[in-house]
């Protein structure tokens, strides 16, 4: 019983943590129908901008709980900094070209991405606990868990709701769902596709970087962190179908859950259990669990 | 014979030019020339896949695999250089050939990406095995050659001809089956597949022959590689940077010709070199950056730098 | 005469809508059949069953005195039924002569054979023959995307031709065809399949197409044959005069102006049809 409330619990907080950085890279895919691997780059860029902010605030004199907002304040600067770059600098001159191309272009990006990162921050790990330290632990059924773990599954409610609502209740979401149905049409109606796609993105990177930055007190930041994160989130998205929201919740409730029972039960196949669950699932359903697939009109 | 092949009669020039020059190369040079043809092979397999519609960002599965088949083979007591990449490339082929049957139903990023997790997985395990040597990887003895066995020098420039017939007789049959039906069919299912489905027959069956070979080749070029350098390591043999290094060379390349992927691979070796050599830390970036520009400029790689000028040649501008 | 296919109780649905209900149907050797119906009726449906495309939800297929049911497409081509596009499935950065050649080639070859040359002399020839036929020898190096919309028609018909099919399918032949064509267009393609004594059915929206070059039709009327009888008799059933042709239609009315009407509607599908 307090075996399965750990893996639940670990599971959950393990899902959150896949849900915030796969859900920018399936709202990219969906609306421009591009696969961004330079999203590994903003969950990196997030988490170190994270460290060096709340580095920076805690050596003030300010309130302590102030910290959170430089968690935020980091996902907004990289967010916008890095989406805007990106996507007015580089991708909107590919739009044209065939979409390997286009991931070839994020991949490119990506590893100048790795190095400039170096070049800023160095190679040796940042440590920045004191959020997580100012939360402390709280006890369920004689477990010990730390809270601001725990808070990342709030922040995943949140972010999904969030997204969900705006895209299905608001007029700019529904500008969305039309550009996603069918971006010719929409342009003969209207609406400006440009900015849909800037905006797109920006948000996209926002969820990236805040994804590596509210884990950032959790871990040590050091090189390296953003490639496992295009992996994982690429499993997370497949698994759902790329494009869609409650399918990357669907998939990092799948992927995080079975891998924490993999972590208590078996840990050596950890490593595996992700991938196996991806395999699974194509071999079914190869267009992932909530996107539908299509036959090609003939 | 009612015309002369121009490719095969260029790669046998330059199979004999380098056959001669072998014996005169600096030893750096032939190092160079030797990860060279080891990449440009397993660009070969990717320009195939490419061809056929395909990009793998997951090759470092094929050439980690075939370099670690070849290189545990030695730790226990084999150590013919026939017998070891004869070992490394049928090992990555049969890889290949099983995951094929899962790869085959996908196209454009999923494939790529796919493959990519595939040779994750693969590096994780390598990374999580002492008995390999974790991330430090571990050494592979000087090879034999059907008994000779070389010292000094001569070990470098035995494989490296060892190397050169192979990559010989592999390129001459790629440029080859292009022209057979078969090697054809790449055209029709990158092109139309629902008309191929609608001729009779299989765009997945076509597509899983592509593959395969792209794996037996990364799998050779993976071997060759390991008795190059003579270490098997996770992170330079089978680490997502390698897959991306070699969509680098084919990208670089183009898929005008077979040859221009050994061009293409010998131009990254060089970038690397350099690289490492001056600015070590910058290195993902010199990639990264080289592709964006190739991509923003040169869409068909260095070959068409050379279409581009024979058409000029034979037009010249008004 | 001889059967050579044979539809019984072919049903699909798709979730709640029903694209196909009770399709019973006997084709005969050298039948040449046109298929008619509004937009939606189940046209395609049919063929893309018969083909192997789509598959039925029940009901029973026969060709040849063999079932075919469940058969992929490519199965179904190498047994001897072949098909024709609305959307003209062609290679699109190729050449006329390297589509039909690569069409040949896959024909042809098996087994070992697939590692022949995909280009010999009397492969060649046979291409030149074939072009000759359908009369586009004159567009043998264009590439198949600069093509007029007719000749690439034509090229996806002689594509599926290749194998000398005992049934072929053809999916609109004159859809997205100026009126001046579309009776050249047809009588290329049906002298060429004469010659070879193709079985052909076709889905056709032009009433004076049905006329000329069909004995038998099969009108669809919402996923069901409504009526299936002698060209003549169809043409006047009433059930298929209201539901098919439309009031609108008059014997008496200028063939130009109804086949214009025709041709735009298509255009306009078509124009939807390549995003897909």
């Amino acid at each position: 019983m307090q075996e399965l409330i750990v893996i639940l619990i670990d599971g959950l907080v393990f899902s959150s943590y896949l849900f915030m950085v796969s859900v920018g890279l399936t709202v990219i895919f969906g609306v421009m129908k591009i696969l961004n691997v330079a999203h590994g780059s903003f969950y990196a860029f997030g988490a170190y901008m994270s460290a060096t902010l709340i580095g920076a605030y805690y050596n003030t004199d300010l309130p302590e709980f102030g910290g959170f907002l430089a968690i935020f304040l980091a996902a907004l600067i990289i967010g916008v900094f890095f989406g805007i770059v990106l996507e007015r600098g580089l991708l909107r001159f590919l739009y044209h070209r065939d979409e390997h191309i286009i991931v070839l272009a994020t991949f490119a990006m990506f590893l100048v991405l790795e190095d400039v990162l170096m070049m800023i921050w160095g190679t040796d790990p940042y440590y920045a606990y004191e959020p997580m330290a100012l939360l402390g632990a709280v006890d369920i059924v004689e477990l010990t868990f730390d809270v601001y773990s725990l808070t990342l599954i709030g922040l995943a409610v949140i972010v999904g709701l969030g997204l969900w609502l705006g895209l299905t209740r608001t007029k700019w979401g529904k500008l969305l769902l039309a550009v996603i149905f069918d971006r010719e049409i929409s342009q003969a109606m209207g609406i400006n596709v440009t900015v849909v796609f800037t905006v797109t993105f920006v948000v996209g990177a926002i969820m990236g970087a805040l994804g590596g930055a509210y884990i950032a007190p959790t871990i040590s930041v050091s090189p390296g962190i953003g490639v496992e994160v295009i992996v994982l989130s690429f499993a997370v998205v497949v698994i759902g179908g790329m494009g869609s929201i409650p399918g990357a919740m669907i998939g990092a409730l799948l992927v995080g859950i079975s891998r924490a029972a993999a972590v208590h039960k078996f840990p050596e196949i950890e490593l595996f259990v992700i991938y196996a669950i991806m395999a699974l699932v194509l071999a079914i359903r190869p267009e992932g669990l909530f996107a539908p697939a299509q036959a090609r009109k003939i | 014979m009612r015309y002369i092949d121009k490719t095969v009669v260029g790669l046998t020039i330059a199979f004999l030019v380098l056959f001669i020059a072998d014996f005169f190369m600096a030893e750096w040079v032939r190092f160079i020339g030797l990860q060279s043809l080891a990449r440009g092979a397993v660009a070969l397999g990717l320009l195939v896949l490419w061809r056929t519609g395909l990009v793998s960002f997951g090759h470092a599965l094929y050439f980690g695999f075939g370099a670690y088949a070849a290189a545990m083979l030695t730790l226990i007591g084999y150590h013919d250089a026939f017998l070891l990449v004869f070992a490394g490339t049928l090992a990555a082929g049969v890889l290949a050939y099983l995951l094929g049957f899962l790869l085959r139903r996908y196209r454009a990023i999923f494939f790529a990406l796919l493959n990519m997790a595939f040779s994750m997985i693969l590096y994780g395990v390598i990374v999580k095995t002492e008995e390999l040597g974790s991330t430090d990887g571990f050494s592979v003895l000087t090879p034999t050659f059907l008994g000779y066995a070389p010292q000094g020098e001569a070990v470098q420039t035995t494989l490296f001809i060892f190397t050169l017939v192979f990559t010989y007789i592999i390129t001459v049959g790629v440029h080859l089956y292009m022209k057979t039906t078969l090697g054809g069919m790449s055209m029709a299912v990158r092109e139309n597949e629902i008309r191929v489905e609608y001729l009779g027959y299989s765009a997945e069956k076509v597509i899983h022959v592509k593959y395969v070979f792209s794996g037996l080749v990364a799998g050779f070029g993976g071997a060759i590689m390991a008795l190059a350098i003579g270490q098997v390591d996770p992170d330079s043999m089978a680490n997502w940077t390698v897959s991306g290094e070699f969509v680098f060379i084919t990208i670089l390349s183009g898929i005008g010709n077979v040859g221009a992927t050994y061009i293409g691979a010998l131009v990254f070796e060089l970038i690397r070199t350099y690289a490492f050599e001056y600015a070590p830390q910058f290195w993902q970036f010199i990639l990264g950056g080289s592709l964006l520009a190739i991509i923003m400029f040169l869409p068909d790689g260095i070959w068409s730098l050379f279409s581009r000028l024979r058409r000029s040649e034979k037009a010249p501008s008004p | 005469m001889t059967i050579v296919l044979e539809v019984r109780d072919l049903q699909k649905t798709f979730g709640a809508v029903v694209a196909a209900k009770d399709i019973n149907v006997t084709v005969n050797e050298h039948e040449i059949i046109g298929i008619i119906g509004a937009n939606g009726a189940g046209k395609t449906t049919f063929v893309n069953m018969v083909t192997g495309y789509l598959k039925p939800t029940s009901g029973q297929i026969e060709f040849a005195g063999r079932s075919i049911m469940g058969l992929p497409p490519r199965d179904i081509t190498t047994l001897g039924i072949s098909r024709s596009f609305q959307i003209p499935q062609v290679f699109l950065s190729e050449s006329v002569f390297d589509n039909l050649l690569m069409a040949y080639a896959i024909t042809e070859a098996t087994g070992l054979g697939l590692l022949s040359p995909l280009l010999n002399d009397a492969r060649a020839a046979r291409v030149d023959s074939h072009l000759e036929r359908y009369q586009i020898a004159q567009y043998r190096n264009a590439l198949a995307s600069t093509l007029p919309q007719g000749v690439r028609k034509l090229l996806d018909i002689a594509m599926a031709a290749v194998s000398k099919p005992t049934i072929l399918m053809l999916d609109e032949p004159t859809s997205g065809i100026s009126v001046e064509e579309k009776f050249g267009l047809m009588d290329i393609i049906m002298e060429a399949l004469r010659q070879d004594q193709t079985t052909v059915l076709f889905i056709e929206h032009d009433m004076e197409i049905v006329e000329r070059y069909v004995s038998r039709v099969l009108a669809f009327y919402q996923g069901e044959i409504i009526c299936d009888a002698p060209t003549a008799e169809a043409l006047v059933d009433p059930g298929v005069r209201e539901f098919v042709i439309g009031e609108e239609y008059h014997r008496t009315r200028t063939g130009s102006e109804n086949a214009g009407e025709n041709a735009g509607e298509n255009a306009g599908e078509n124009g939807g049809g390549e995003d897909a």
